[in-house]
């Protein structure tokens, strides 16, 4: 029987392959003939280093899960055996535990870039909610591995998040030990949340990731000046304003790479621990159920939603508010496309309201990164709820401010003023 | 927005996130320290204390004789004769203490804690201060207190070579005052605690040595790699207008 | 897009050059993976040496003893026993132990230091099952000629007292002898080689 011949007119295997199977279409939709606009800044580095990071994390976990043993006895002994009999573990748990910041550090970048520069807008805003679907699961993700070396700071980490679940009115308590499989976490709790850390959310993440550039690539990328470069296209019918991906952005994002390679392995090697950040001193005791240490404190990258809900009081006889306002903070920023009613994308044509908007915002999100790593004292608490009120201010009012701010005109063409090596060009 | 103000942005964010600083209180007579694992003579000759001094009571559960004798180059009949006080431990065995944990309970109210990671948990700078900062304290039923862990279980062990002091004063004004002298100068005192917690610092983290020639490798390798893709990004975008 | 005046050599040559030095890492970085697999401190000190006091191993009887989380056999053989192992020679698929199955000093028809002592890891060469000491000869229902051996419940190979397979096995090979040596005359210290006689027995 016949089958169709491939568009692309490959032969040999290439072509036996694609009479099968889109593998030439997938090259030239995804990479080759896949448009990026010309004038991506640096803020455009982190996609793909996500994505790097996203595979040092499955890469090292699973040679991890090797080693390590997931019960409540042995969890703190094996990540030790890791770090000192299994042949290179160190080196491969220190890539998984700096990488898990490292991958925090860059999707608050990459989430910040969307914001500067609109690219949850129409015809975006699906690729912004698997974006932050993808924040969300990466949330528990973090959460799970932070539980499984069963240190100390992991052990009452799960007990006070598991908690959480207990101001839930009325079934509070029963959900609590539900989750736990126990009346405190145990080694049913440790088992369920390796369950969840290396399969359930791992499968998901990916699958969000794939569906996040699905959509990017469906509608084209941002940029920095948030013009759409599909309306100037030349008679090839090809972006003016645009380059192929391939081989254009895989180098240029390469340089991203290794500079952020620089910056991993400086911390890898020379600062294993991050100052604490990475793995805290109290996290090299083994779990203890009847000692809490002194300053317990979540991991750093959440920071700001720790300190929004231990700031908030209990009312009316239960403490619920102060976990709805922290998943409220991540609720909001599905809402984001339809709260910028600014006419334009970018912030390089908004106006001053929304750049002191962005730039308070930012100052307020650091702040209380950085109180929820300190020990709670009033003036702190008062900070917070301050900060808590002007987070969420920014984005419940951006719908009013937005279009109160008054935008500049925003150009055609995107601005580009050619890369490296101009001064050679002469012509 | 100028590509530089983009970076200096984002540098601002990455080193903002975090809070790094810590406020401490160190308590009397508290002594900068920070361990040299590097020092092989010091860290070998804190082996050997450690072992004739700690290792009747405390652990090194995660730590082999094996791998201390291959890290700080101990040939294995040196190991075999003046480390392992454990006739029937193997050299492959981990570093467990001969002590029963359960017998130990009843002696000092509580099991003395395993030392593997003691100076992740505290640093090296703690222990440093705490092994010379016990003080005769009547009140105590072991006649020793320490303000680095106050009312612990562990009794002052070394008094032999220290001596005997005494804590004078209150608040900022206390500090220490030799009440006896004891086997060792203060300064050879010191020299040999700090014996002691370069070898705990080792033990703490015994891929140290492994990790720092790897990471410079990889550093000088980086920065080949990265100078070589910056050049051929600047390459293909030259012509890009 | 126009890629004229592009100095195609300038690109070939950092293309090439980035390739290689990049291909380079990643080999380089697959090296500590591949690694970790490899036996871990914890298995080897498992694996140390153990010593097996052999005094108390009855003529004809077999203990086994665990090193390196296999069987290892201490068979304590009889003048009879060993009497079997000329007569069977004939056919045996290897008789003078040419195959490196053991150390050089257990080279000989009885593939022990000491005769009456056989050690040996308790391994089929087929396809790593244990098989059973079959010491009672005659025994028709292993072999019409059988003088006592080794009998592997799983595929039926047979091998003689000193742990030699005879020919048409579906085993190729011996059993294996493991490094051993005699701390004294009734203790065996199974995983080390004798300290003066490393050199060709």
């Amino acid at each position: 029987m016949a089958i169709t011949p491939n568009p692309y007119k490959t032969t040999g295997f290439l072509g036996w392959i694609d009479d099968r199977f889109p593998l030439t279409k997938i090259w030239k939709d995804h990479l080759s003939d896949y448009y990026a606009p010309k004038n991506f800044n640096f803020w455009y580095f982190f996609g793909s280093l996500a994505m790097l990071v996203l595979v040092n994390q499955l890469l090292t976990g699973i040679f991890l899960t090797m080693h390590y043993d997931p019960s409540a006895e042995n969890a703190f002994g094996s990540v030790q055996y890791i770090m000192r009999d299994v042949p290179w573990g160190w080196l491969i748990r220190d890539l998984h535990a700096a990488g898990a910041s490292a991958f925090f550090i860059i999707v608050y970048l990459h989430m910040l870039r969307g914001i500067m520069y609109g690219s949850h807008r129409k015809p975006r805003e699906l690729i912004w909610l698997f974006g932050c679907l993808i924040f969300l699961v990466l949330m528990a993700e973090a959460f799970c591995g932070y539980v499984l070396p069963w240190g100390n700071m992991s052990y009452w980490g799960a007990k006070v998040i598991i908690s959480l679940f207990g101001a839930v009115p009325f079934v509070g308590h029963q959900l609590q030990v539900w989750i736990q499989g126990d009346f405190t976490p145990s080694g049913a709790t440790l088992n369920r949340l390796f369950a969840f850390h290396v399969i359930a959310l791992p499968l998901v993440l990916v699958m969000l990731v794939f569906l996040h550039v699905m959509a990017l690539h469906e509608v084209g990328s941002n940029n920095p000046d948030g013009i759409e470069i599909k309306q100037h296209k030349g008679p090839d019918g090809k972006p003016l304003d645009g380059i192929p991906f391939h081989p254009y952005y895989t180098v240029h994002d390469l340089v991203g790479v290794g500079v952020f390679l620089l910056i991993f392995a400086a911390v890898i090697f020379f600062a294993p621990t991050g100052g604490g950040l990475v793995i805290e001193p109290d996290n090299f005791l083994p779990a203890n159920p009847l000692v809490t240490p002194a300053e317990i404190h979540p991991a750093w990258y959440f920071g700001v939603f720790y300190a929004m809900l231990r700031s908030i009081p209990a009312m009316f006889d239960t403490q619920i508010w102060g976990v709805l306002v922290m998943f409220g903070a991540v609720l909001v920023l599905f809402f984001l496309p339809w709260l910028d009613r600014s006419p334009v994308k970018s912030i390089r044509y908004k106006g001053w309201i929304f750049k002191t908007a962005l730039a308070i915002f930012i100052v307020d999100f650091l702040v209380m990164n950085y109180l929820g790593m300190q020990a709670v004292n009033p003036l702190y608490t008062a900070i917070t709820r301050v900060g808590t009120a002007v987070y969420f201010a920014f984005f419940l009012l951006m719908p009013w401010y937005s279009r109160w701010d008054r935008t500049k005109p925003v150009p055609d063409r995107v601005s580009f003023h050619g890369h490296g090596g101009s001064q050679r060009v002469t012509s | 927005m100028s590509r530089r103000f983009n970076a200096a942005l984002a540098l601002a964010v990455i080193a903002l996130l975090p809070g790094w600083a810590r406020a401490e209180d160190h308590g009397p007579g508290w002594m900068a320290f920070s361990a040299s694992p590097n020092n092989l003579v010091s860290v070998q000759r804190g082996a050997r204390d450690f072992m004739n001094y700690c290792s009747g009571c405390h652990s090194l559960q995660y730590q082999r004789y094996q791998r201390m004798a291959t890290d700080l180059h101990i040939p294995d009949q040196l190991l075999k004769q003046d480390l392992m006080f454990n006739p029937d431990a193997k050299p492959g065995d981990t570093m467990v203490s001969a002590m029963p944990d359960q017998q130990a309970a009843t002696w000092f109210g509580k099991a003395p804690p395993d030392l593997s990671l003691e100076a992740q948990v505290r640093g090296a700078d703690w222990i440093y201060n705490y092994l010379q900062h016990f003080y005769l304290d009547p009140a105590r039923p072991t006649g020793a207190n320490n303000p680095q862990l106050p009312n612990a279980a562990m009794p002052d062990v070394l008094w032999s070579l220290q001596g005997w002091q005494k804590l004078v004063g209150k608040g900022d004004q206390a500090h220490f005052e030799s009440v006896s002298q004891g086997r060792m100068t203060p300064e050879q005192y010191r020299d040999f605690v700090a014996d002691l917690v370069n070898f705990l610092d080792y033990v703490a983290s015994p891929e140290r040595a492994q990790r720092l020639s790897v990471g410079f490798k990889t550093m000088i390798f980086l920065v080949i790699l990265t100078g070589l893709l910056y050049l051929l990004n600047r390459e293909y975008w030259r012509k890009i207008h | 897009m126009s890629t004229e005046g592009v100095d195609d050599s300038r690109r070939r040559f950092l293309l090439a050059t980035s390739t290689v030095v990049g291909g380079a890492g990643v080999v380089a970085l697959a090296w500590p993976f591949l690694d970790s697999l490899s036996p871990s401190a914890k298995a080897l000190a498992e694996g140390a040496p153990v010593s097996v006091d052999i005094s108390k191993v009855e003529k004809g009887q077999q203990i086994t003893v665990f090193w390196r989380k296999q069987p290892v056999w201490v068979l304590s053989r009889t003048s009879s026993m060993l009497a079997s192992l000329n007569q069977v020679t004939p056919r045996l698929a290897d008789p003078k132990s040419e195959q490196p199955q053991q150390p050089d000093y257990c080279k000989n028809e009885y593939r022990a230091i000491k005769p009456e002592y056989l050690v040996m890891i308790g391994i089929c060469t087929h396809l790593g099952c244990s098989p059973k000491l079959k010491a009672q000869a005659p025994d028709p229902a292993v072999d019409p000629h059988w003088l006592g051996g080794y009998l592997c419940p799983c595929h039926g190979s047979k091998y003689d007292l000193s742990g030699r397979v005879f020919t048409g096995q579906p085993a190729p090979l011996n059993m294996v002898v493991p490094p051993n040596r005699y701390a004294n005359d009734t203790l065996v210290v199974i995983g080390e080689d004798p300290h003066e006689n490393k050199s060709k027995a």
